[in-house]
């Protein structure tokens, strides 16, 4: 029985630590500022062995983070210097190529010592309310215009805070309690880890990790490629064009399914852009690694081990690979496509587990309120609200609507948003129609209308795609309806940079709906019908539906 | 038999519908006597007259004779999991029609990309809208017309609805235009049943009110006619007295009140049993307890400090995938807080593609039930483990009412997890078992974190049916030292039912920065929720003295998380905000380790509590040692700690003396569960019959 027992003994030390990071995500959740941490869950935490490597992470609202900050540690680890790792110490970086790939997502690495060894390490990041510069848009030329950059350096050194690093973030940028108070916030997330990480191993007498560390890092890498081995082998590629920021974006992937890996490589994608709509690899890497994984091996745990067997590149240069220093404050936007991208490759091998395409990037809206001259006593405000459009139809179901994908982030209620700021939400609700025709429909996406309070005015940096590019069907499946940026008075707007709406006028946004799946000509009667009794399809859109003679 | 009049005059009874079982406890001259019978899917109050009669004849006590009923019941929540409410019309604001469906606009689970989110309580056909808007202050932008208020009355009278939910945006800073949307419809439609959100909750946040006041307007006519047949049924077996129903926030509401918000009887039993920990916490004055109820299909812990059971403002019933966090709908009421996992006597254990064991959520429930039931069940459950490892005996369960199959058992534990990990049917049970205990001690310790609690200095007390076999692990895996099992612990929320007081809590969302604090309003706001406590706490409670309790849902500006802040519950002057700031950062300080220097502070909701004060109970103390029992025998049992079978003495719990000392490992044996006690550990049976297991002689 000792051997089996020694197995259980292990599967419940690789429950335990996953629940550890679970708690390390939660202090951060509830003591953040951010409002995308805390309202939308655009953090991430884990715990990783000695050499860098992630044993596990909490699963959180954002799979943005979850390859890139899986890499992280090594650069810590590298930038520090293994000499200069001591015992409470905390570093710090933004470093949009070595973190999480923009200026805001701020990343804290602590060591983990115990009876004076280094073990391990905890890391998390957030996204943080402002790192100064323009702030959170597209419009930026490099990065230097981005904000504040920290490079990897100590945040702590032995239990002292760096007064320094504090200064300077204090001065550079808006916010800047608020700031200071979520860097605390992350330090202290990683302090909880580690507590309840000792309390683990003291429960079962351990004192580092490597007999947990290769039992999980071996039973995922079996179990990943074990997965892998089922499918079949080939070659698969997919492109899809964006709207950009002033042109057009292509995007192209090759797939290599191999024996015991798969191999993504976008060569074929559009340059760079001027803007602040470039990817860093890191960045990319973690979205392909998310689609991939969602089709592949959604069961499986994130460690270093379940994602080593996506291997993924990208040309230097091209726009999902962006260099230092390109512009990348919004890449997000092109990221959030990159799922739907390589699912897209992967339906040549697949055809019956890959949904639509859905509408993809997030419509994140950026508000810079201000009180008109007239008004004496307003106040201005910064706002940031998270809106989704509908997602692809899948092989069996309806696509869902109003609802993120890939990113795993919550709205804000209308309530909360005008009680935080000067804004009135006239309109919140569902797009009729908007979703793509087929056998399977695609989610709807949703109309927003926005104005400023009775004695105020709003900018807004506009960072939305699928304007002239929506949602493509699959297997004979319709595209869902393209998203529209516009005032109230039927004026278009840009979807991309910063704009003012004038006094009086709504912001009006109509979000993307998901493309169809299948013929919708075997749509189901009772469906159609259902459809359009709750004005989830127009009536003339019954035609969509219909034999075509 | 000559005092059962003096004892009858005091006779109270305690009713609670589960989804399996109705269960009735009838507390006469200081003696509580149990009925258990099946729920009656069709006629719940056939369930309760039955059970009742049966407990009154046990109790010597005739219906007449009862002087008081508090009833609890699941019967809200099963129409919400179940969809069995009626179809139900819903107004909202113009622009607002899709806030059921959109929910929060998240998946709550990642890499599933064919998960389905539950449907909207009221469809989207049913949803109308009107053209009013109030702002976040409470002022009027726009007024609605009354030829369109009028309009809307017509499509409802039209369309038939059995009942109607109200809901506008900001309603709960000014609720004029719900008001008026009410009147115009009780006028054209009186005998519609209307719920409006400003009533049924008022709290920030659209999509968890709204949700609320539909899933009220959803339950209503079902759940008041079920009181209306039983009010008459009870009157025609004689009942005479007074019948209150158990709320989810651990009071008791009149009857009236409780057909009008029918949704806050969700969720009423479990509040009963950690009410009834509440109650064992008081009796031996303990300050940390957390309760922890584990039966068939899900476990449920909860936090009770200083004697009460920690309390929220809005959680989530009817999950649909898994248990998991997000997969239900949001209630935005008063509510017992508590954490349930998938995790039961009834989970079914598996091994995922990593070779590690899975239990739950997925249950077997009571059919076919586990395979050692004997009823065609084939995968293994924990309760299976549990008859491997020795905990249960096959031949003395439920009572000795029916003998459990070992080799069933082995032959499902073997199959499911020992072939594909290579374990034996005992080695495999032993993991199942660990990962249950895991399972549950992670979801305990979360959330004691989420509270900002550390657990080492908590007692347990522990009740269900699988509880008790359980605890002695859990206990170790959370560092707890200690834990009670009390008698009666079978018809735990029916007794807790009898143990609750009369009492009703009011929340109000009221942003209020404190830089910003205007005394009277506050003060304001505080008196006209107090009169709204008080009033439902007089239709019971009568002329006992009320105690009012005051928490502010407080903040930094900024953050997204608010705590729970004891204040004063009125009587406010002007600069007493600074005593309001101190108490957050005290408050702040014990859940996150420091304040923020510099940031400005805020209240979002009010809460106001108004309670009648309970009766004092003498405090025992905890008798930590005893004189040594003598077993009934001896049994294998596993031990886990030394991951090996040891021989464990077996006691019977009705046999066992106040007084007598136990000392693990051992079993004690009741007709519904059983309590183990590992090696090393002690336990001692107090004076009221509750069983204390210490892990260490002379600690805890």
């Amino acid at each position: 029985m000792a051997k089996g027992l020694d197995d259980i003994h292990m599967q419940v030390m690789w429950n335990r630590l996953i629940s550890v990071v679970e708690e390390q995500a939660l202090t951060l959740v509830r003591t953040a500022f951010s409002t995308s941490v805390r309202e939308a869950g655009d953090l991430s935490a884990g715990v990783f062995d000695v050499a860098g490597r992630m044993l596990a992470q909490a699963v959180t609202g954002t799979p943005g983070h979850v390859n890139a900050m899986a890499e992280s540690v090594g650069h810590f680890i590298t930038d520090i210097g293994p000499g200069n790792i001591l015992e409470n110490d905390v570093y710090i970086t933004n470093d949009p190529w070595k973190g999480t790939g923009h200026l805001h997502d701020v990343t804290v690495v602590t060591p983990v010592f115990r009876k004076r060894a280094l073990i391990g390490y905890f890391a998390c990041t957030a996204h943080v309310v402002d790192v100064g510069g323009r702030g959170f848009g597209p419009d930026g030329r490099d990065v230097h215009e981005e904000g504040l950059f920290i490079p990897i350096m100590k945040l702590f050194r032995e239990g002292a805070v760096n007064r320094d690093l504090i200064l300077i973030v204090r001065a550079n940028v808006r916010e800047a309690d608020k700031v200071v108070g979520d860097l605390y916030a992350l330090a202290a997330c990683n302090e909880t880890g580690m507590k309840r990480l000792f309390a683990m191993m003291d429960e079962f007498g351990f004192d580092d990790l490597d007999g947990i560390g290769s039992f999980i890092l071996e039973r995922s890498d079996r179990a990943t490629r074990a997965l892998i081995a089922e499918l079949p082998r080939g070659r698969h590629t997919n492109a899809m064009t964006l709207d950009g920021y002033d042109e057009p974006v292509h995007l192209a992937v090759t797939l290599e399914i191999e024996e015991d890996r798969i191999k993504a490589d976008f060569t074929g994608t559009s340059e760079v852009s001027r803007w602040g709509i470039n990817v860093p690899l890191v960045y990319c890497k973690a979205y392909a690694c998310y689609g991939l994984k969602c089709v592949v091996a959604p069961e499986i745990p994130n460690n270093a081990a379940s994602l080593a067997p996506f291997e993924i590149s990208a040309p230097p240069g091209c726009i999902l690979n962006a260099e230092p220093p390109a512009p990348v404050s919004v890449r997000h936007v092109l990221g959030h496509f990159v799922p739907d991208l390589v699912m897209g490759a992967l339906a040549g091998a697949l055809p019956d587990r890959v949904p639509a395409e859905g509408s993809g990037a997030l419509w994140n809206i950026q508000f810079s309120v201000r009180p008109l001259p007239s008004n004496t006593t307003g106040r201005p405000a910064e706002m940031l609200l998270f809106n989704s459009g509908g997602t692809g139809a899948r092989p069996t179901l309806d696509g869902l609507n109003a609802t993120a994908f890939p990113s795993g982030v919550m709205t804000m209620p209308a309530e909360a948003t005008e009680q935080v700021g000067p804004l009135v939400v006239w309109r919140k609700e569902l797009r009729d129609g908007s979703g793509g025709a087929g056998r399977h429909r695609g989610g709807l996406g949703q109309v927003i209308e926005i104005a400023a309070a009775n004695g105020y005015e709003i900018a807004f940096n506009a960072m939305f795609d699928r304007t002239n590019h929506p949602a493509r069907g699959r297997k004979g499946g319709r595209p869902g309806r393209a998203g529209t940026v516009g005032l109230d008075d039927g004026t278009k707007l840009a979807p991309k940079g910063r704009q003012s709406v004038p006094v009086g006028r709504r912001l009006v946004l109509g979000m993307p709906g998901g493309g169809g799946h299948g013929d919708p000509r075997e749509r189901a009667p009772a469906s159609i019908e259902a459809d359009l009794a709750h004005d989830y399809i127009e009536a003339a859109q019954r035609a969509d539906y219909e034999p075509r003679n | 038999m000559v005092e059962t009049t003096a004892a009858a005059a005091r006779a109270r009874a305690g009713i609670d519908i589960g989804g399996t079982f109705t269960d009735i406890a009838i507390e006469a001259n200081g003696v509580v006597h149990s009925a258990k019978v099946l729920t009656d899917r069709e006629r719940p109050e056939r369930g309760v007259l039955q059970g009742l009669q049966a407990a009154a004849r046990t109790a010597g006590v005739a219906p007449g004779e009862l002087a008081l009923l508090i009833h609890g019941t699941t019967l809200a929540t099963n129409a919400l999991i179940e969809r069995r409410g009626a179809r139900a019309g819903f107004v909202t604001t113009r622009g607002f029609r899709d806030v059921l469906e959109m929910r929060t606009e998240s998946r709550f689970e990642q890499y599933d990309l064919n998960i389905q989110l539950p449907p909207a309580l009221v469809p989207r056909i049913d949803r109308l809208t009107l053209a009013e808007r109030i702002d976040a202050q409470g002022r009027v932008l726009v007024a609605p017309e009354q030829s369109e208020i009028e309009a809307l009355c017509a499509t409802i009278e039209e369309r038939g609805y059995a009942s109607v939910a109200i809901g506008f945006i900001h309603s709960y800073m000014n609720d004029a235009h719900e008001q008026r949307m009410r009147e115009a419809l009780a006028k054209r439609l009186p005998g519609l049943e209307i719920s409006i959100s400003s009533e049924v909750s008022p709290q920030m946040r659209e999509y968890e009110r709204f949700n609320t006041v539909c899933a009220n307007a959803y339950v209503k006519p079902l759940i008041k006619s079920y009181l209306r047949r039983l009010v008459d049924e009870l009157g025609a077996i004689g009942v005479g007295c007074p019948l209150f129903l158990m709320h989810s926030g651990g009071g008791i509401i009149g009857v009236e009140s409780a057909a009008e918000f029918p949704v806050r009887l969700v969720e009423s039993g479990p509040a009963g049993g950690a009410v009834f920990a509440a109650d064992i916490a008081r009796r031996y004055g303990l300050d940390r307890v957390l309760s922890y109820d584990m039966g068939g299909t899900t476990a449920k812990i909860c936090l009770i400090e200083q004697q009460t059971p920690k309390t929220a403002r809005t959680f989530e019933v009817a999950r649909t995938w898994r248990f998991k966090k997000g997969s239900g709908m949001p209630i935005s009421i008063p509510v017992v807080e508590m954490v349930e996992i998938g995790a039961g006597g009834g989970s079914i254990a598996s091994v995922d593609l990593m070779g590690r064991i899975r239990v739950g959520p997925r249950s077997a429930g009571s059919e076919p039930g586990p395979a050692c039931y004997g009823r065609g069940g084939s995968e293994p459950t924990v309760t299976d483990a549990d008859l491997l490892l020795g905990r249960i005996d096959p031949h003395d369960f439920a009572g000795g009412s029916m003998t459990l199959d070992s080799a069933a058992a082995n032959g499902a534990v073997e199959r499911a997890v020992g072939a594909p990990l290579g374990l034996d049917g005992e080695a495999a049970s032993y993991g199942i078992a660990e990962m249950v205990d895991e399972n549950m001690a992670n979801a305990g310790r979360v959330h004691a974190v989420e509270n900002g609690k550390e657990l080492a200095d908590f007692t347990m007390i522990c009740f269900g049916g699988a509880g008790p076999l359980h605890a002695a692990r859990l206990c170790e895996k959370m560092g707890i030292d200690r834990f009670l099992v009390p008698p009666g612990a079978g018809v735990g929320s029916a007794i807790g039912f009898l143990r609750a007081p009369f009492g009703y809590e009011s929340v109000r969302s009221r942003l209020t920065p404190l830089h910003d604090f205007d005394a009277d309003a506050v003060n304001a706001l505080l008196d006209a929720m107090r009169a709204e406590a008080a009033a439902f706490v007089a239709q019971g409670g009568g002329d006992a003295e009320q105690l009012t309790e005051c928490t502010a849902y407080m903040r930094y500006a900024g953050q997204g998380w608010e705590i729970p802040v004891a204040i004063e519950p009125g009587g406010y002057a002007a600069g007493d905000e600074r005593k309001v700031a101190r108490a957050f950062a005290e408050a702040y300080t014990r859940f996150f380790g420091r304040p923020v220097e510099g940031a400005m502070i805020e209240i979002v909701s009010f809460a106001l509590k108004v309670a009648t004060r309970l009766p004092p109970t003498p405090t025992l103390e905890l008798a930590r040692e005893g004189r040594p029992a003598r077993p009934r025998g001896s049994r294998r049992l596993f031990e886990p700690g030394e991951g090996r079978f040891v021989d464990a003495a077996v006691f019977a719990r009705d046999a066992l003396e106040a007084g007598a000392e136990l000392a693990g490992p051992a079993v004690v044996v009741e007709d519904e569960t059983a309590t183990i006690l590992t090696t090393g550990s002690l336990a001692v049976v107090q004076a009221d019959g509750c069983l204390l297991v210490l892990r260490r002689k002379g600690e805890g």
